[in-house]
């Protein structure tokens, strides 16, 4: 079936009219429909609409021959539901902006629709991104496909989902702690965080404008590469994108790894590690010895303080970016006596037990008379921990580590423990305070039951390329990617 | 840092969100839990460390001052739960 390859594959066979992208939009769209009600990648999905674009793409490939298309032309992605399309829904997963029609597109989303992608659908997450395992949604969790008992991850867990599923090519996710790298991990898919700034936030719903960045996830590295393509550059809408030349990612990942330098942080192969992560992670660092590359012991001596220098500025950014959901000028609005009570009732009823936790949480940090003691100093130590990757970055050209410290956790395992659940994040969360790029691409499986495990490389800022080529180099060297899950369950 | 717990009362209130009896309960527990964790930062020497605000530090990004296309005032209203003659429709502030 055509919705079971690449977007490099689909991209051939649509160039050479062997498949059209309807056939494509429509495998996808049978495969919702054959085992979405159980998975529940999907929160919205608009099969009309999604056939129509397709019917354009193929419209055009007719119309232009064997010239040159853009490059995702009739490929359809699934979006995570809290990046703006025109006139489709956008709901943070979240009760309080369910009804919300968004009135413009994301630059990303601009950006796809100029590549000619077909925008296929909403996808499920952590609400309004908050969470690791996307039982945080107020719409429902997702489940793995790899076993229905087990999260996807989060909080992009629909998007990765739906990959490893083949409901879609490929999606878009975002990651403010590892909310793309993990859920890839967890379901065998691969997944990238660009650098900060590398692409526009413009049109995300903001979580932690600090950490916040939009990337892919995909079936393969090169898949990878040409989603980041598209969608990477400045943008005068996002103040804080990096006005600096986008390269073309796919086009130099052939190129050997022979003499790379990479680092493997002592601190990374932590106690909690599980020993089949452990024995994962060893033999894809022999493998890419065997490859050619240096590896070098190097020390990230902060690495035990990112998860609480994490909590207080991911949730201060929250608490003050989650003001705009106050019964106003959009969602849900419960009404009470005067304004005050208004915004009280309609946050109170509007959002879910995680997101008020954390806004809480970092209303508190910036509190006065706690500021200094929380904010500020977690602040600081965020500069310790960006300079211990800078330091680092001047001996070696990328770092290669678990992407989590175990596979995919039960549903319900960690959902009543929220400090257990922020653990989790312990492996990825460093990457998005020192504002570096990071991937993971699948590294083995545990064996009962069988679930995906995650290598993560991460690299200097603005330098996807050398993770990209690192992490092409071990996937086309090593057999995970053609292991698909069982999807007999969600039948 | 501060060992003190948290009034959860006071910063929900101070946050907008108003809570259930049993939902003050339960945070307040997870939230201390959360707290005493965030206490390690305490053993970190930060003397002499400047703060980061932005990993990718960019200042005074300005733009031309050009008149632009914005979004149309019924695309902005759309969404509103409340609205009248082309405006939000907000509960009486004063009196």
């Amino acid at each position: 079936m055509p919705n079971s390859l690449t977007i490099a594959k689909l991209a051939e066979q649509l160039g050479k009219k062997q498949v059209s992208s309807q056939e494509i939009t429509g495998a996808c769209l049978d495969q919702i429909e054959k085992i979405d009600a159980k998975l529940h990648s999907f929160l919205h999905i608009d099969a009309e609409d999604a056939l129509a674009q397709a019917k354009a793409a193929d419209c055009m490939i007719a119309r232009d021959g064997n010239s040159t298309h853009p490059p995702l032309l009739g490929i359809p992605v699934g979006m995570k539901d809290i990046i703006a399309v025109k006139g489709q829904p956008l709901t943070c997963a979240s009760k309080i902006i369910d009804n919300f029609i968004s009135p413009y597109n994301a630059t990303v989303t601009q950006r796809l629709r100029e590549a000619g992608a077909v925008l296929l659908g909403r996808l499920n997450m952590d609400e309004f991104a908050m969470g690791s395992s996307t039982e945080n949604s107020a719409l429902g969790p997702t489940r793995n496909p790899w076993n229905q008992e087990h999260t996807p991850g989060g909080s992009s867990g629909g998007s990765a989902a739906a990959v490893a599923s083949d409901e879609c090519i490929a999606a878009l996710g975002s990651d403010t702690g590892g909310s793309i790298r993990q859920p890839a991990a967890f379901c065998g898919c691969v997944g990238l965080k660009p650098t900060y700034g590398r692409v526009s936030r413009f049109g995300l719903v903001a979580f932690a404008s600090s950490l916040d960045q939009i990337g892919p996830i995909t079936k393969t590295v090169e898949d990878a590469a040409l989603l980041l393509e598209a969608i990477s550059g400045h943008d005068p809408k996002d103040s804080t994108s990096i006005p600096a030349q986008v390269p073309a990612y796919s086009q130099a990942l052939n190129a050997d790894i022979r003499g790379l330098k990479i680092g493997l942080p002592k601190e990374y192969m932590v106690a909690g590690l599980s020993d089949e992560v452990k024995n994962s992670i060893n033999r894809a660092v022999e493998h890419l010895s065997g490859l050619g590359a240096e590896i070098i012991d190097i020390s990230l001596p902060h690495t035990e303080y990112a998860v609480a220098t994490y909590y207080i500025i991911a949730t201060a950014e929250a608490s003050a970016n989650l003001a705009r959901f106050d019964g106003i000028r959009y969602g849900r609005r419960k009404e009470g006596k005067d304004p005050i009570e208004l915004y009280c009732n309609t946050r109170g009823a509007g959002f879910g037990a995680e997101v008020k936790r954390r806004i809480i949480l970092g209303t508190y940090a910036l509190s006065s008379g706690y500021y200094d003691a929380y904010y500020l100093r977690a602040q600081k130590v965020r500069t310790l921990i960006r300079r211990d990757f800078l330091n680092a970055f001047e001996h070696v050209d990328a770092v290669v580590t678990p992407t989590t410290t175990s596979p995919a956790f039960k549903l319900g395992e960690k959902i009543e423990d929220p400090l257990q659940m922020y653990l989790t994040d312990l492996l990825t969360i460093s990457c998005n305070l020192s504002g570096i790029c990071g991937i993971s691409i699948p590294c083995g499986f545990s064996a009962n039951p069988q679930l995906p495990i995650g290598l993560q490389i991460l690299g200097k800022p603005l330098d996807e390329q050398t993770i990209l080529k690192i992490a092409h180099a071990y996937e086309q060297s090593t057999v995970w990617r053609e292991e698909k899950p069982d999807l007999t369950a969600f039948q | 840092m501060s060992n003190e717990s948290m009034d959860i009362k006071y910063v929900a209130q101070l946050a907008r969100v108003s809570l259930t009896p049993e939902e003050e309960r339960i945070f307040s527990g997870q939230l201390e839990e959360v707290l005493g964790y965030i206490e390690h930062l305490k053993k970190v020497d930060v003397s002499g460390v400047e703060p980061t605000a932005h990993a990718v530090p960019r200042e005074n990004v300005t733009r031309p001052d050009e008149i632009a296309g914005s979004l149309p005032h019924e695309d902005a209203l759309r969404n509103a739960p409340s609205k009248s003659n082309g405006l939000f429709v907000v509960p009486q502030i004063v009196e």
